[in-house]
């Protein structure tokens, strides 16, 4: 390979666009996990729970408008491709993206009476976006031509990575309460794991058997070697964190943040495996990303734009982080 | 079921709903630090507690903005795959810019704004309204460039039936540019002062006298009476600029069939295609050619030299009569206002019956205006490159008629509730007055706790 700017290219924008979709998981994954979690909680928990993702939830929902972004823009054949293909599926994750997010605002400014509604419609939004990105996933892993075997490991996916966002959900909920609410959530941690560590498991059977290329890049050695870690390094970090739930909340609230960093560097690891295996292709098996990249000169322009803006994005993300720091307190305007 | 037309009038109805929120936010978030301004030189809480109501309005409309957005994100690559593939070179640039630089940036500065007053500084609290304030005009900068770009575009080359980019500044500082955008961020100036005007007479009719009322009052009259005459003459300058480059538009605008001198202006017409003629029509003589050239026997251009090539001419016509219609109006009613507010010191009931369905005039101005210059462009989305018919998706029709049919009716949900969540605001808002106690500080001067 050699290192011009058209390959150099599309691998830093494959990069880019990988770093804002893990971003997004994480992100958005915990307030969405929030959302599903809703179902489970009390009318003044529910409060407390909105309070914790409020000055939040639109800047991370922004992570995921810069991954599609990215994907458009610096891969313009293959974002017709997979939409176009899982066209749905997107539509159905829009539908929850729209419910829930309005469904945010509009519970806090309507008659009292109407709030129960609100909270329902936020419910049903965070439940339909995750299982729709759920089923995505499952069905991009298989390669977007499915049939009805394929549409049924979709439905595994999508309810998996629904568990896995209310376990990030859970765990945001452990770092940012206290008291009866905190030791709700380390419950529901406890579960939603079980369903995320049998997600994590299908999605990495399936990814190489469905496609003899990607079999082929896990299980050579010493590829394999290599390899290991992840999946070993995934399942020391699930079995840790399911002890931790017997424990949790330690006194003076110590480590209430790790469950919430344990699960991102469980998500990263995930993340990093389905990467290997479908590099260098951004629709499995038929288009690369040299082939799907917009022209060079565009694609500078953008990393130009990128290199100064990215680092000052993420700078005054932590700010806002910050300054909402602490356990949540309800949300006033005034 | 045709993809291409369920596609359209899918995206059409998305992209409508979406404007009505940013043509909002765009100029609320500068009549928030407007309000913000004033207290912090004033101490006068009465500007906090308007800032208070309408940072509310500001919350909803930007949050029902981004959601419809994301949406529209989603649909270019669902619905309009070979938009990208054809000009992506140059769109994505745009686009992602308007990711880097604005969204992020208002994203996330709101929470602060919303929810920030007591946790940071007056001065990082002011700074955060700035910054969200910049980030939708920001916004609005790159959309508006890529949009004028699909209608005058310049600086680039096909190659192999794509567009490349050859000049970037040309690009974004296209022909079109400068005059959609100033139109475009006086539109959203003149949406928000009727908005805040319209609410703020409800008040009024409901007996709320309070300051904040009238302060607010004040502000989206007198603003609305300042931006409306700057308005139309940005608008007549806008529609010269599309005489030189889009003359079929004009000419579609106009309902004018032949080109030549001594051209009348149609007040009132049905345009019909299929005869090539006007029916029913009013005119005044030599007006159209006295309004797009200065001269009666001014050569306008007609749409008999664009066979097949023109846009539909019915819509056009009427979308830009009702947008003109209703800038007439809000010219007469902010006038008014203005003149009793400041020479009388009060508001005839009346008036303040006319404002209240006028808090929406800015949005049908906004929508008729859009619609003139999108249908307008047809059957080209981008002029001379790229046709709509050749962008739409192999999505099948079934799949985009059930797409279509619940977006439709989740707009229509979400739009009630809006304005029924608005009301209910203004209403509230008259019924505390200025008499409660802002929470937490028992109505003593907004001091707050310093920064942690």
């Amino acid at each position: 390979m050699t290192l011009d700017w058209p390959t150099l290219l599309p691998l830093i924008f494959a990069g880019l666009m990988g770093l804002a979709i893990l971003i997004y998981v994480v992100l958005d994954g915990f307030d969405l996990g929030i959302g599903i979690l809703f179902a489970a909680a009390e009318d003044a928990e529910q409060d407390t729970m909105i309070a914790a993702i409020g000055p939040f939830w639109d800047a991370n929902e922004t992570w995921l408008v810069l991954a599609v972004g990215l994907l458009l823009v610096a891969f313009p054949l293959a974002h017709g491709t997979i939409l176009t293909a899982l066209y749905i599926p997107v539509f159905l994750l829009l539908v929850g993206l729209i419910l829930r997010g309005v469904a945010f605002d509009f519970r806090a400014k309507v008659p009292a009476g109407r709030k129960h509604r609100w909270n329902r419609i936020f419910f049903l939004g965070s439940v339909i976006a995750s299982l729709a990105q759920g089923y995505m996933l499952g069905i991009y892993v298989l390669g977007l031509d499915v049939g009805l075997g394929g549409m049924a490991f979709g439905a595994l996916v999508a309810l998996c990575l629904a568990a896995a966002y209310a376990a990030m959900g859970a765990a945001w909920v452990i770092y940012k309460t206290e008291g009866e609410l905190q030791k709700k959530a380390v419950l529901w941690l406890r579960w939603a794991l079980v369903l995320t560590a049998l997600g994590m498991v299908a999605v990495s059977l399936a990814t190489p058997l469905a496609s003899p290329r990607i079999f082929d890049k896990w299980f050579v050695w010493p590829a394999m070697l290599y390899l290991s870690p992840l999946p070993v390094l995934s399942a020391v970090l699930f079995a840790w964190l399911w002890r931790q739930t017997f424990h949790l909340p330690k006194a003076d609230d110590r480590h209430a943040l790790t469950p919430f960093l344990t699960l991102a560097a469980i998500f990263t690891l995930g993340f990093a495996g389905l990467a290997w295996s479908f590099y260098p292709f951004v629709v499995p098996d038929r288009l690369t990303i040299w082939q799907a990249a917009s022209a060079p000169e565009s694609l500078a322009i953008i990393l130009a734009g990128t290199v100064v803006v990215l680092p000052i994005i993420i700078f005054y993300s932590f700010y806002a982080y910050r300054v909402f720091g602490g356990k949540a307190t309800d949300l006033t305007y005034d | 079921m045709d993809p291409l037309i369920l596609s359209r009038i899918q995206f059409g109805a998305n992209i409508s709903f979406h404007i009505l929120f940013p043509a909002i936010t765009i100029a609320l978030g500068w009549m928030l630090l407007f309000f913000k301004l004033r207290y912090n030189a004033t101490g006068d809480t009465a500007w906090m507690r308007a800032y208070f109501t309408w940072v509310k309005v500001f919350a909803l409309s930007f949050a029902m903005g981004v959601v419809s957005g994301v949406t529209m994100s989603f649909q270019f690559g669902t619905n309009w795959p070979g938009y990208m593939e054809t000009v992506g070179n140059i769109a994505g640039p745009l686009l992602a810019y308007e990711i880097l630089t604005a969204f992020f940036l208002e994203a996330a500065f709101l929470g602060i704004m919303l929810f920030g007053f007591r946790r940071v500084s007056n001065r990082i609290h002011t700074l955060a309204t700035v910054l969200v304030a910049s980030g939708t005009t920001l916004s609005a900068f790159w959309i508006i460039a890529l949009n004028s770009w699909m209608q005058t575009p310049v600086g680039f080359e096909m190659r192999n039936g794509v567009a490349h980019a050859t000049d970037w500044w040309a690009i974004v500082f296209n022909p079109s540019m400068p005059y959609r955008l100033v139109h475009m961020l006086l539109a959203s100036g003149l949406t928000v002062s009727f908005l805040i005007a319209g609410l703020s007479a409800l008040r009024y009719l409901y007996g709320d006298r309070s300051e904040s009322m009238w302060k607010a009052l004040r502000t989206g009259v007198f603003i609305a009476a300042i931006l409306i005459p700057i308005q139309i003459f940005a608008g007549d300058q806008h529609g010269l600029n599309t005489l030189e480059h889009q003359p079929q538009k004009i000419a579609a605008m106009e309902a004018n069939w032949n080109t030549g001198p001594n051209v009348p202006l149609v007040l009132f017409a049905l345009p019909d295609e299929a005869a090539r003629e006007n029916k029913y029509e009013i005119t005044i003589p030599d007006g159209a050619s006295l309004i797009l050239r200065h001269s009666a026997s001014g050569v306008v251009p007609g749409l008999n030299d664009y066979a097949a090539n023109h846009p539909p001419v019915f819509p056009v016509f009427w979308a830009f009569r009702i947008m003109v219609g209703t800038g007439v109006l809000m010219l007469v009613v902010s006038w008014s206002a203005a003149f009793f507010l400041k020479r009388r010191h009060s508001l005839p009931r009346p008036l303040a019956l006319v404002m209240v369905p006028m808090a929406l005039s800015g949005w049908l101005a906004t929508l008729a205006g859009w619609y003139t210059t999108e249908i307008g462009r047809q059957p080209w989305l981008v002029t001379g490159v790229l046709r709509t018919v050749d962008a739409v998706g192999p999505v099948a029709g079934s799949q985009v008629a059930l797409s279509l049919a619940v977006y439709l009716i989740l707009y229509a949900l979400l739009l009630i509730a809006y304005l029924g969540v608005l009301v209910y605001l203004a209403l509230k808002a008259a019924k505390d007055g200025d008499t409660s106690p802002l929470p937490g500080v028992l109505d003593a001067p907004l001091s707050q706790p310093a920064a942690k």
